[in-house]
């Protein structure tokens, strides 16, 4: 086991509103290893973009403590790069400004101009968008802003990238090759990467262990998941693989079964 | 549902018979274009022109109808009573525009002139607006403490009118033109603070994230995320305020005289030149939709798609 690079002890997340106290959140725990693919998953309103939130320290616990390398998360900050799932892109800035404003934040201290847009040029090439790098963000499609929100976290070359539903917005044939995407760049950085997500197949596909998160409200870890399925991965391969096959019927039963939503 | 399964087949009819029309005719773009009346075929090769036709008459006609029946209504006027027709009006245009810039002495200048006067004070005043007007406002949209407290002031002085400064101007400048720019000032600056807080107020939450994210310092978040999301705010807060400006300066410049288009009227008013008079209604009226227009294009030019 590699050493661990986010830590979630006991972590709870309550917000005040007008009918009272609502808890989102209660007794997470929570440990990522270095260079892991860890994903959350559970039924809409379970509380997963908020633990995201709470490791991207956008928001901070109620209760408990978050880690990332020994330290305490008390905000946001740029080695924990988040992905948005609205891509988020400022829409001024063209593919480009925007993934060097990102690089440069990082960068700037110890590296010349010169260096700081090869590294802007080099992660829109990992993600294939150089040949778009100069359009603006509405110029292009939604997959490709995509690319550019996650060549964006990659070029900060963070110590954990945190992806909120990345794919969520994208067409089944968009999200399967910005998942292949994804697949390539992580062998090529090894990165550490938490994934918010709601797609089964999506979370066998990318992960080493899959966090299945019970109902909110009062949410929690209910099972994790331990994905052994060779790497490199490939999708094709996968869909007749008989291991594949079980995660994905395990993951399924955790959410249609065990927690099934009564509202829905 | 009953009703949906029932709307396919006249659907599913309409494209053969499309088909065959787009067969029968040398040139199918008309034919695709006319899709609701697939059997009037034999017109088809006769609607291109008036089909292009079209909306470019719908774009000139109505204008030019309009424009029509008001100098129509002023002539019938006109002869009934004492203000000069459209003739008249143009020959004294024509004298006017001959030699728009001369100069004899400050009560007797070409119209060239007072239009740039008059401008020149509209931009002094609402450049000084800007200057304080939109910082203004970004301190207001960034702190609701600052919000809570200038607001009751900027609701008790935005309704009034502007001219009413102006002998608070008169008594502090000691002189007429710098209480005209003051005029101007009063009444562009609350558009500009307005909307520019409004703006600031506006800025998407993602955006805010992503500074966050990045621990931008305050400079980058002011050059790369405030500013720019504000801008589209900024310039309709901009172009209200040269609006406003405009109205105002005519009313000014005719209470404290000197050269301008406001003052030119009430000098021509004096001379009893009433052709003069309309004249500089139109003029006014001319620069004042250049200057919206001129507005709305940079606005364009700084938004940015639906990204």
């Amino acid at each position: 086991m590699n050493k661990a690079m986010v830590r979630v002890e006991n972590a709870g997340m309550s917000f005040d509103t007008k009918q009272g106290r609502f808890v989102a959140l209660r007794d997470i725990d929570l440990t990522i290893s270095e260079g892991e693919f860890v994903t959350l998953i559970g039924h809409s309103g379970c509380g997963k973009s908020t633990l995201l939130n709470l490791i991207a320290g956008l928001t901070l616990p109620t209760s408990g403590v978050l880690l990332c390398d020994g330290r305490e998360i008390g905000g946001p900050g740029p080695e924990r790069a988040v992905v948005f799932q609205n891509h988020s892109l400022l829409p001024w800035l063209t593919c480009f400004e925007n993934v060097y404003l990102a690089v440069e934040r990082v960068f700037a201290v110890k590296e010349g101009k010169p260096k700081l847009k090869a590294r802007t040029e080099a992660a829109l090439g990992m993600v294939h968008m150089d040949h778009a790098m100069h359009k603006y963000p509405h110029e292009i499609s939604g997959g490709m802003k995509q690319r550019v929100g996650i060549a964006r976290a990659f070029a900060m070359e963070p110590k954990i990238l945190l992806m909120d539903e990345p794919f969520g917005a994208l067409d089944a044939l968009t999200r399967a090759s910005l998942q292949d995407e994804l697949l390539g760049v992580m062998e090529k950085t090894g990165a550490t990467v938490v994934m918010v997500t709601h797609d089964v197949d999506e979370a066998v596909l990318l992960s080493d262990r899959v966090v299945m998160m019970t109902n909110g409200p009062a949410a929690t870890v209910g099972e994790i998941l331990t994905v052994r399925l060779e790497r490199p991965r490939n999708r094709l391969a996968l869909a007749h693989d008989r291991d594949f096959a079980e995660y994905r019927a395990a993951l399924l039963e955790f959410l249609y079964q065990k927690q099934l939503r009564k509202a829905a | 549902m009953n009703a949906a399964t029932l709307a396919v087949p006249p659907v599913a009819d309409a494209s053969p018979v499309r088909i065959v029309t787009m067969n029968g005719n040398p040139t199918p773009v008309p034919a695709a274009a006319e899709p609701a009346m697939p059997a009037e075929s034999a017109r088809a090769s006769r609607q291109p022109l008036s089909r292009r036709l079209l909306p470019l008459f719908k774009v000139v006609v109505p204008p030019v109808v309009g424009i029509g029946l008001l100098i129509g209504i002023w002539a019938m006027v006109a002869m009934k009573g004492s203000i000069p027709g459209p003739a008249q009006t143009w020959q004294a245009a024509a004298t006017l525009f001959a030699d728009p810039f001369y100069s004899n002495g400050p009560n007797d200048q070409g119209i060239g002139w007072n239009v740039l006067s008059s401008l020149k004070r509209v931009g002094i005043g609402f450049g000084f607006a800007a200057l304080v007007g939109i910082p203004l406002g970004f301190i207001i949209g960034r702190f609701a403490f600052m919000n809570s407290m200038v607001s009751p002031i900027i609701s008790l002085l935005r309704p009034v009118s502007p001219l009413a400064w102006l002998p608070i101007g008169l008594l502090v400048f000691k002189q007429a033109d710098p209480a005209a720019t003051w005029t101007i000032f009063i009444c562009s600056i609350w558009p500009m603070i307005i909307n520019t807080a409004v703006g600031v107020q506006r800025v998407p939450q993602d955006y805010m994230n992503v500074a966050r994210v990045l621990n931008l310092n305050e400079w980058k978040i002011v050059t790369k995320i405030l500013f720019p999301s504000v801008l589209p705010y900024m310039l309709t807060g901009i172009r209200l305020s040269i609006g406003t400006a405009w109205l105002v300066i005519v009313a000014a410049e005719m209470l404290t005289g000197g050269v301008g288009i406001g003052f030119w009227v009430w000098d021509e008013w004096n001379n009893l030149k009433v052709e003069h008079i309309i004249i500089a209604i139109f003029v006014i009226g001319i620069v004042g939709l250049l200057l919206e227009q001129t507005l709305i294009l940079i606005a364009k030019r700084f938004s940015y798609g639906n990204a």
